[in-house]
């Protein structure tokens, strides 16, 4: 690449197109308002907003966090505002913003996600619907619709079905081979995967002999999950056809590279925005000097470049 | 609200395990309302991960912050250990703080250990003759020395449980013999220290009724208001709903948190 030329970054995800791979991930970011004194949020590649339901909700009784070894757990129980609120209050905001808008939905029943989807059809300014399959399935004994391959592909055609979004479905780690579930949605025409989402896990206060979080499991995040989501993400793009973002963990642009290497075509940044707001930018930056450090002219040449001889 | 390193420019044991630290940052100087707070990292790398929510204690100089803070675990024991012309990443000013009282309105303070420090950033705002502030520690060895935290000399009513200084018992004591004095009169009361404190003088304001402001605890991630971790419920309503002590606190009109559920 000739010196001094400025890297691209940009990539397509399937139908989605991103100026650059990073996004901030569903749940770290709010509803991008959040962090907008902080962060100029037209730089990101996209920002996947807060998990939305159809009707609001109030999350679980604190605590809902307990810090663990370079780590966090989380049991929010997916308090959000709801999909009217969302529309009305945060959607025209989001709109406005020069960036990949994409709506985390889940709901306890199969026609839950369906009557989302259908809301969101045809609605202006929603780049694409990311589905959380890692919510309990009310309909079947409260186990999570995302560690049955059957049920994650209805879920997933029902989306389908409903909306002319792009469909990205996030999969659950917290199953025996991550690689059946992912199939069964790339089968059910999901246009990308998302990988991974928070592992079950808990912590006891050994003082009063109690379970840390009130909801006594919850989601572990952070560089501790690291390792384990980007074996995972490589395990799946060797598995499937259809794109695959990676996270799990992503501090900076180092971590960031080690996905797009393991053939990830996006990446997303959860917790480390909890511990630096403008982790996002710093990461989109850091992988602009790697390019041009290493000569390469589009970050399109790193994704899948691991080399394993 | 600004991100930025910030010089420590002391750090030193005021108090049993007690710490007083000053840290330059001007540009959160500039806007630090009394009851807000700061999320400090306290030493970039991966664990301790998440930052650290601290209440402003106060302003010095117009662009330095100082902040009071107990050593209470792995984050505040490496805190106490970092010396002067260190950085450390402050994110702040954050939350809503407290609302200051009406010019003629009388107001008493009412602390329990660390929640002292919200507090004497507030004091500094309020008309002295007009203040009453009370705190409570679990002993003498605890007691936050005014005069290293506060250039002008305050007065302040102690209690500790041990009794080994001032009045033996509870701080709420304190208050209650005070309201006593004051008769039909009501202050406003700001209070900030641990649950039991507040779930007390919470049940007082509802019994007398005098207006209260509290400020709350919690463990947070993030301080903006997007991780939803440090939900507190409140009292309005008969459905089940939850205030952010980060985005809707710290600070709470003590009739509108439901006490009986912390």
């Amino acid at each position: 690449m000739m010196r001094g030329a400025i890297p691209d970054l940009k990539v397509e995800v399937g139908p989605l197109k991103l100026k650059n791979p990073v996004l901030a991930a569903s749940g770290t970011f709010g509803y991008g308002q959040e962090f907008s004194e902080l962060v100029d949020l037209s730089l990101l590649g996209g920002i996947v907003i807060k998990g939305l339901s159809l009707r609001p909700r109030a999350g679980n009784p604190p605590p809902r966090i307990v810090e663990t070894p370079c780590g966090m757990l989380n049991a929010i129980g997916l308090a959000n505002i709801g999909l009217e609120v969302f529309l009305k209050e945060k959607l025209p905001w989001l709109r406005e913003l020069d960036t990949a808008v994409i709506v985390n939905i889940y709901g306890h029943t199969i026609e839950e996600y369906g009557l989302l989807a259908a809301a969101l059809k045809g609605v202006d300014g929603i780049s694409a619907i990311e589905v959380n399959v890692s919510c309990p399935n009310v309909e079947c004994g409260g186990l999570a619709f995302g560690t049955d391959p059957d049920v994650t592909a209805r879920v997933t055609e029902e989306v389908l079905q409903r909306t002319d979004k792009p469909v990205v479905v996030k999969l659950s780690p917290n199953v025996t081979d991550i690689r059946s579930i992912a199939s069964a949605a790339e089968r059910a025409g999901a246009h990308a995967l998302s990988l991974i989402n928070t592992l079950t896990g808990m912590a006891i206060d050994i003082e009063t002999r109690k379970p840390k979080l009130a909801n006594i499991s919850g989601g572990l995040s952070g560089p501790a999950i690291r390792p384990v989501a980007l074996y995972m993400v490589y395990q799946v793009v060797r598995c499937v056809r259809i794109p695959v973002i990676g996270m799990g963990g992503i501090m900076d642009h180092r971590d960031a590279l080690q996905y797009l290497l393991a053939g990830a075509k996006a990446v997303q940044v959860g917790t480390a925005n909890f511990v630096r707001p403008q982790a996002t930018v710093e990461i989109i930056e850091g992988l602009k000097r790697y390019c041009t450090e290493n000569r390469v002219s589009s970050i399109r040449e790193i994704i899948g470049a691991l080399e394993t001889g | 609200m600004i991100d930025r390193d910030a010089e420590i420019l002391f750090n030193k044991e005021i108090a049993r395990d007690t710490y007083l630290m000053g840290l330059r940052a001007p540009q959160i100087a500039a806007q630090a309302k009394p009851g807000q707070f700061v999320m400090i990292r306290v030493r970039p790398g991966m664990d301790p991960l998440l930052r650290r929510p601290f209440s402003i204690c106060g302003i010095t100089g117009g662009e330095n912050i100082v902040i009071l803070y107990r050593v209470v675990g792995m984050g505040t024991a490496l805190m106490s250990g970092v010396e002067e012309g260190n950085r450390m990443a402050v994110l702040g000013p954050l939350g809503r703080g407290f609302e200051m009282p009406g010019a003629d309105q009388a107001s008493v303070l009412v602390a329990g250990g660390m929640g002292v420090a919200p507090l004497i950033f507030l004091s500094r705002q309020l008309e002295p003759s007009s203040r009453t502030f009370m705190a409570g520690y679990g002993t003498a060895a605890e007691i936050v020395p005014m005069d290293q935290v506060a250039h002008d000399p305050m007065e302040l009513l102690i209690a500790t449980d041990d009794g080994s200084f001032g009045h033996k018992g509870p701080v709420t004591d304190l208050l209650e013999i005070h309201l006593a004095g004051m008769g039909r009169q009501l202050p406003t009361v700001f209070t900030c220290g641990p649950l039991a404190m507040l779930k007390r003088i919470g049940r007082l304001a509802a019994q007398r009724g005098f207006p209260c402001q509290a400020s709350l605890e919690s463990n947070m991630a993030c301080g903006l208001g997007a991780c939803l971790g440090c939900a507190v419920r409140s009292a309005s309503g008969r459905e089940r709903t939850y205030d952010l002590v980060c985005r809707d606190g710290p600070v709470f009109p003590v009739q509108s948190i439901d006490w009986e559920s912390l």
